[in-house]
């Protein structure tokens, strides 16, 4: 994920974006716009950096701020470069009850990183999901968005060696 | 004859076709949860399988046909012989199914759960015998996993649309009329009478009306919509024409949570499809009704399920709600008349204008009409989607349908309405599932998500998860919800962590109580609920925690270690080796021992005991347990566990 996009291809992509919008509305991007074009960003990005945001904000006319405002509530919006690979817990009711918080914990002690961090070389990325909607097949991970159903605390070695993690020595 | 009509003239065709194909079908499960099961590799090796043998055959991937434990699913049409299921059906599954059943004779009765159309067949029951759909009446579900998803000309061929047309036919105030005298009640949680609120919506004056689909499925242990909308799209979509038409509604939105891309997808297949057949736009079958239909993807925010604050989420702001009245049906999408409706609610639609409200309504109880779909998961042993009429008891549910407990331990509960209802303790399994029964129960229908708990779940435990979610859910506008889950969070830590004194559990039900009492919208106001069922049904785990230090299911770390029994344990280094705070020293050939220090109770050492030893045990509080001892297992042995 290159970081230092040049501003036409920013500007590209979200004059791309506006166009593509679908809604009753009209052309012209408007306020209820604005949710599908970070989306849409961040699909293409993979976050949304301050470049794009302002951008953004001179496209349509809203103000930084306001971005953030909506972007900060929802939690599908990231303001940092993914890491290279990330692993999604799902913390569902079904994968609770079947023990997706030892394989959360598991993962956690591994990594050594906590939910929601990433490795410091960025490899490696450590997020809770909600839920995926996989839940007759708990406890349930996304490797790099890619469901693996009946999870178990004894396979998180193997799925980390697979994806080339090798752990420091701890520090303990 | 209008293109409709020719486009129900050859899907009619098409779909004959199929049934009585003179070359093997073979319709694969490749829904998100099948895909999850592997059906991915079984369709890589079936389309593999098909070309090496250069094999006359077509593959039809379709939705999920809900016993989901036992995907990846496959139905298999082989000329003059009735229409197989099979269940678990890996690559190697394939390869033997495709030699031993399409070109031999033996239908691989140990993979085939049943025949799904009639005929006769050694060996091979009918379907509907299974044990996980004798008890189940699929209206809902009845295309899904039969039919290909994307070909609209299945839906047609399968009365697909006859009911919106029915719904042009009769007219708008007809509709309101037979939607009234079926009893429909919203799906989504609260049970609310649907012709009700369409009523308030139509009598409110309006240049402009809006109806929303719900489709931002957040309750985490319900996958419900995603089902449906995988399996089978133009349900939920000729419900929406369905009702648009009946409210004047022009435009239309599908709110469907990001997390489910294949959901989307299917939705947008479906809609353009749709437009191509004249269902969408200007002047709808020269009927004179208008109505187009967008998705919006949610973003992520659980609150965002309660209605204004969905709408103020399309409207491009935080999702946060507003307080009612005006209720959307009067006030809504841009301060214009909205009707927001689950998806599960607008897929019964079609079924009301198709057959008609009297055979909608002889299914249910006096106030509860209809099936619902519920998402069984949890500790039970087949897990899947299922339909039932409302009424059915949770027994019937868990036990007969889902085969009661996974791991043979007892079940304790069962969780419905996700982290707005509550848990039903078993004493209750004989309650019958409608709106009225559940909420005198403590809990609500919710959804549809139904988690079964055994004793290994804890129920302090639980009720910290769902406060904990609930809290870090909550949009922060009003403090009872803001403070209040916060609050019951830090005392429900206190409890888990050994640290709680006898007064918190009093503290916690008062502050249950103002939350539900004082919170400005949904979340806030059912957010207690499992708190408070927990308390009701299981008062005694919450005293165990407090008084005795102990958790009786042994899932506070705080209340247990994991020890090894020095006489039991033969020094095999398997928990050595997995143990992540290195913990565990011992010699190969000497008995173990863990440091309780260093010790972070991850139970990675429990998991990894040979069952033949099972020397790690756990104490907590005045409780010990020990895992069975099993013997050696055969190589050949079949796993324990579900048989097909």
């Amino acid at each position: 994920m290159s970081v230092n996009q040049s501003a036409t291809s920013l500007e590209e992509i979200v004059a791309n974006c506006v166009a593509d919008l679908d809604g009753p509305r009209g052309a012209s991007a408007g306020p209820e716009h604005l949710i599908p074009i970070l989306q849409e960003i961040q699909e293409r990005q993979g976050y949304l950096s301050e470049e794009a945001v302002g951008t953004l904000g001179r496209a349509i006319g809203i103000s930084e701020n306001e971005i953030y405002g909506v972007a900060s509530f929802y939690a599908q919006f990231r303001f940092q470069p993914p890491a290279e690979h990330t692993i999604h817990v799902c913390r569902g009711t079904a994968c609770h009850v079947r023990g997706s918080h030892q394989i959360l914990f598991d993962f956690e002690e591994r990594l050594n990183i906590k939910a929601g961090e990433m490795t410091p070389d960025h490899k490696f990325g450590l997020e809770r999901v909600a839920c995926v909607g996989c839940c007759a097949l708990a406890p349930v991970v996304l490797i790099d968005g890619q469901v693996r159903a009946g999870m178990k605390p004894k396979l998180v070695n193997g799925l980390l060696s697979k994806l080339g993690y090798k752990a420091a020595a701890k520090a303990s | 004859m209008s293109t409709l009509e020719q486009a129900y003239a050859a899907a009619r065709g098409s779909w004959q076709a199929l049934e009585t194909s003179r070359v093997p079908l073979f319709f694969v499960g490749a829904a998100t949860c099948g895909r999850a099961a592997g059906a991915g590799d079984t369709l890589e090796r079936l389309r593999a399988e098909i070309a090496s043998r250069d094999l006359q055959a077509r593959v039809i991937e379709t939705g999920c046909l809900g016993p989901c434990s036992l995907e990846p699913l496959m139905i298999v049409h082989k000329p003059d012989a009735p229409r197989v299921c099979f269940g678990r059906v890996g690559p190697a599954e394939i390869t033997a199914i495709v030699q031993r059943y399409v070109l031999g004779n033996d239908p691989c009765s140990e993979w085939a759960l049943g025949a799904v159309t009639p005929g006769k067949l050694d060996g091979i029951a009918p379907l509907g015998d299974h044990p996980m759909l004798r008890g189940q009446i699929r209206r809902i579900l009845a295309n899904c996993g039969l039919i290909d998803p994307e070909n609209i000309d299945h839906y047609l061929a399968r009365q697909g649309y006859r009911g919106f047309l029915h719904a042009l036919e009769v007219g708008a105030d007809q509709v309101l009329a037979a939607v009234k005298a079926a009893g429909l009640r919203g799906r989504g949680g609260a049970g609310f009478p649907t012709w009700r609120k369409w009523e308030v919506c139509r009598n409110t004056p309006a240049d402009q009306r809006y109806l929303i689909c719900n489709a931002d499925e957040g309750d985490p242990g319900a996958f419900m919509n995603r089902s449906l909308i995988e399996g089978d799209p133009h349900a939920i979509l000729e419900g929406m024409l369905i009702a648009a038409f009946t409210l004047g509604a022009s435009q239309g939105y599908v709110y469907c949570r990001a997390e489910y891309p294949l959901a989307i997808a299917r939705l947008k297949t479906a809609i353009a499809q749709m437009r191509a057949l004249g269902l969408l736009g200007q002047n709808i079958q020269g009927s004179g009704f208008s109505f187009d239909l967008h998705i919006k993807k949610g973003a992520g925010a659980f609150v965002c399920g309660e209605e204004t604050a969905l709408i103020a989420s399309i409207e491009g702001r935080r999702g946060m709600p507003q307080p009612r009245p005006p209720f959307p049906a009067v006030s809504g999408l841009w301060g214009k008349p909205t009707i927001i409706q689950n998806v599960e609610t607008l897929a019964n639609l079609p079924l009301v204008m198709r057959n008609g409200p009297e055979w909608y309504a002889q299914l249910g109880t006096e106030n509860s009409k209809g099936t619902r779909t519920f998402a069984l998961a949890g500790k039970v042993k087949r897990t899947g989607l299922i339909e039932v009429p409302l009424g059915t008891t949770l027994r019937q549910i868990v036990e007969e349908i889902g085969g009661g407990s996974s791991d043979g331990k007892p079940i304790k509960a069962v969780q419905t309405g996700g982290p707005s209802g509550g848990c039903i303790g078993a004493e209750k399994l004989d309650l019958p599932v409608d709106y009225e029964s559940l909420a005198q129960a403590g809990s609500i229908m919710g959804s549809g998500g139904m988690i079964v708990l055994d004793e290994e779940t804890c129920a302090v435990d639980l009720a910290k998860y769902f406060i904990s979610f609930t809290q870090n859910e909550s949009c922060g506008k009003c403090p009872p919800c803001r403070v209040g889950t916060r609050a019951m969070l830090s005392i429900l830590q206190r409890v888990v962590d050994g640290k709680g004194q006898l007064d918190d559990i009093e503290r916690l039900q008062d502050m249950a109580l103002t939350v539900a009492r004082g919170s400005l919208c949904g979340l806030g106001q059912t957010a207690p609920n499992p708190v408070l069922t927990t308390l009701r049904y299981f008062r005694q785990e919450y005293l165990d925690h407090v008084e005795k230090k102990q958790c009786t299911a042994f899932v506070c770390r705080s209340l247990m270690q994991h020890r090894i029994d020095l006489e039991r344990c033969p020094g095999c280094t398997a928990c050595v080796k997995v143990c992540p705070a290195q913990a565990i020293t011992g010699e190969r050939g000497q008995p173990h021992s863990i440091d309780p220090e260093r010790c972070s109770q991850c139970g990675s050492c429990l998991s990894v005991c040979p069952p033949a030893y099972a020397a790690v045990y756990r104490v907590s509080g005045e409780l010990t347990r020990y895992e069975e001892i099993q013997a050696k297992k055969s190589k050949t042995g079949v796993a324990a566990g579900e048989e097909a």
